[in-house]
């Protein structure tokens, strides 16, 4: 597939629950190789698109496409084999395992040998095993955490495990990473690592990112485009600079006169 | 004056009988570790595969070694299906539900085996000599050996899925998180159904040896009562405490027959590992070697 092709296709998606609209007829494209922020106020539905994206949540209407397969109704494990993965809002690592271990799992669907192919020929599954281990070393390395693989991961600080959440979602070598506020909670320091570590992959591995991030300074800085929700609609779309300029967007962060708004 | 020899006795008894208590419980374990379910049928398991043993013997005229490979594999299908049928429908419901449906299950199964099996005690003779094993000053009944020392492989064989099988990691990841599990890519139901298909395989080897020692009948379904001291004191999510558990369980039952019964009467066996069960809960609710679960708000 050529770079700048669409890639993931999202069509008039909507998600209700109870009587409440979390995504009102959502559409956009998003293209191989980019960076697209997805920004909005608190409850502007934002984690609700990226749960109907990996398939945690189906939606009520609507189709979303993946290299020009529908992946609507495919289970999250399904869909994170064709090559999505993601990362969780708040921290959710394999608490009592690992780094290594957490990054292992995320090798899990690249694996071909079942455990009983693994029993008839035990050294095929050998095999495949140090090949593995060699890809998420790599890993450990590009995100320097060489040190910490052995430590189980309940231990470590705040902003490395997001750092080895992001390890183990890139594990499964996904073509399209979805990041749920990867700097939330984080210190300056922090946040310009793992921004920097987002380019990167994106740069040097190609990745197609989608990022939900609070965070405006990071968001314009790495963003090539950047879609703006607000109430579960998409009021804006475009390049960093004009959304940050656009009245709609302005308006939905800062609110405007109460005689000025009419009920969405 | 003590009796030293008596005691020793009581306790060798109770490691073998503790670990044939083991063997039960880690299915018990299996089920909750990967699951979150707890399964009130495990005792009833037992009693199944016991009465498809000796119904093959006896009702088949099946020879032994036939026997024991269809009841394991009887268990495995029936674990597989009870997943599919009865407990997939209830994932995401409350763990009140799973509960209840095992409950159930378990009532059914007491009540419906007698229809197809008969109800008098069926024998389950083990192919081997009667003679105790003589090992220095210890003197084992061989069935028991047997089943303490099945109950011992299993728990290498299960320690090693859980730290070292690709699979066994997995499951552990279903096991803590099964959301983050299904976006790595796990198929969560393919390894419920595979942690019910193990505790079937358990059971299979629980009703052989509980069966061979107790004879086969509804009765041996109250053998499943006793893992709950075994999983409270080991801890519910450990299979090395399913092990440690069980061996307490064991050595109290024997010590407890031996030293209280005879001031008291009797009967001091049967409730001693239940005391020590609620002492457990009142002072480490997690067991042993269970996990702590500490949520933060």
């Amino acid at each position: 597939m050529a770079a700048g092709q669409v890639q993931l296709r999202v069509e008039r998606v909507a998600k209700q629950f109870g009587g409440v609209t979390a995504v009102d007829e959502v559409s956009l494209e998003v293209r191989e190789g980019e960076i697209l922020s997805v920004i909005g106020p608190n409850g502007a539905g934002k984690t609700s698109l990226l749960n109907m994206v990996s398939g945690f949540y189906k939606p009520d209407r609507g189709h979303i496409l993946f290299e020009g397969e529908d992946i609507t109704n495919l289970p999250p494990s399904r869909i994170a084999e064709l090559g999505v993965a993601r990362t969780f809002q708040n921290i959710a690592l394999f608490k009592g395992m690992t780094v290594l271990d957490n990054l292992m799992l995320g090798r899990h669907v690249r694996m071909k040998a079942g455990v009983f192919a693994s029993f008839v020929y035990w050294g095929f599954a050998q095999k495949e095993e140090i090949a593995h281990r060699e890809k998420v070393e790599d890993l450990l390395e590009f995100l320097k955490l060489e040190d910490l693989r052995k430590m189980p991961t309940g231990a470590l600080s705040y902003g490395l495990q997001k750092r080895v959440e992001l390890g183990r979602a890139l594990a499964l070598e996904p073509k399209v990473l979805l990041l749920d506020e990867p700097m939330g909670g984080m210190n300056q320091e922090e946040k310009e690592d793992m921004a920097r570590y987002v380019l990167d992959v994106n740069e040097e591995r190609g990745t197609t990112v989608i990022l939900i991030e609070h965070d405006m300074g990071v968001v314009m800085d790495i963003s090539r485009r950047v879609v703006v929700l607000d109430r579960g609609r998409a009021i804006a779309e475009g390049d960093p600079k004009s959304v940050q300029g656009n009245p709609a967007v302005i308006r939905a962060y800062l609110g405007t006169k109460a005689s000025g708004k009419k009920a969405a | 004056m003590f009796d030293w020899g008596f005691t020793l006795a009581l306790v060798t008894n109770g490691v073998l009988i503790g670990l044939m208590y083991s063997l039960i419980a880690l299915g018990f374990v299996l089920v909750y570790k990967a699951t979150d379910a707890i399964n009130f049928a495990q005792g009833e398991f037992v009693m199944l595969a016991g009465f498809i043993i000796t119904g093959m013997l006896l009702l088949a005229g099946a020879p032994f070694w036939l026997s024991v490979p269809v009841a394991v594999l009887g268990m495995v299908a029936f674990g597989f299906g009870l997943e599919r049928v009865v407990l997939r429908p209830l994932i995401g419901r409350p763990i009140i539900a799973v509960i209840m449906a095992t409950i159930g299950l378990a009532t059914v199964l007491r009540g419906a085996a007698p229809l197809f099996f008969g109800a008098e005690t069926q024998a389950l003779p083990l192919p081997i000599p009667d003679e105790p094993i003589v090992l220095g000053p210890f003197s084992l009944p061989p069935g028991q050996v047997v089943g303490a020392l099945l109950s011992l492989g299993f728990l290498a064989a299960f320690s090693w899925f859980f730290l070292k099988s690709r699979m066994g990691v997995a499951m552990r990841a279903v096991a803590d998180n099964q959301q983050v599990a299904m976006a790595m890519g796990i198929n969560v139901e393919r390894y419920f159904a595979i942690a019910w298909g193990m505790a079937g395989i358990v059971a299979a080897l629980g009703g052989l040896a509980w069966g061979a020692l107790l004879g086969v009948d509804v009765h041996l379904a109250l053998v499943g009562l006793k893992v709950f001291p075994v999983v409270i004191l080991g801890g519910l999510d450990s299979v090395l405490g399913a092990i440690v558990g069980g061996l307490i369980v064991g050595i109290v039952e024997n010590l407890a027959a031996g030293y209280l019964d005879p001031l008291v009467g009797g009967g001091t066996k049967d409730f001693a590992p239940y005391v020590l069960m609620i002492l457990m809960l009142m002072i480490r609710p997690y067991g042993i070697f269970g996990k702590r679960r500490i949520e933060r708000v």
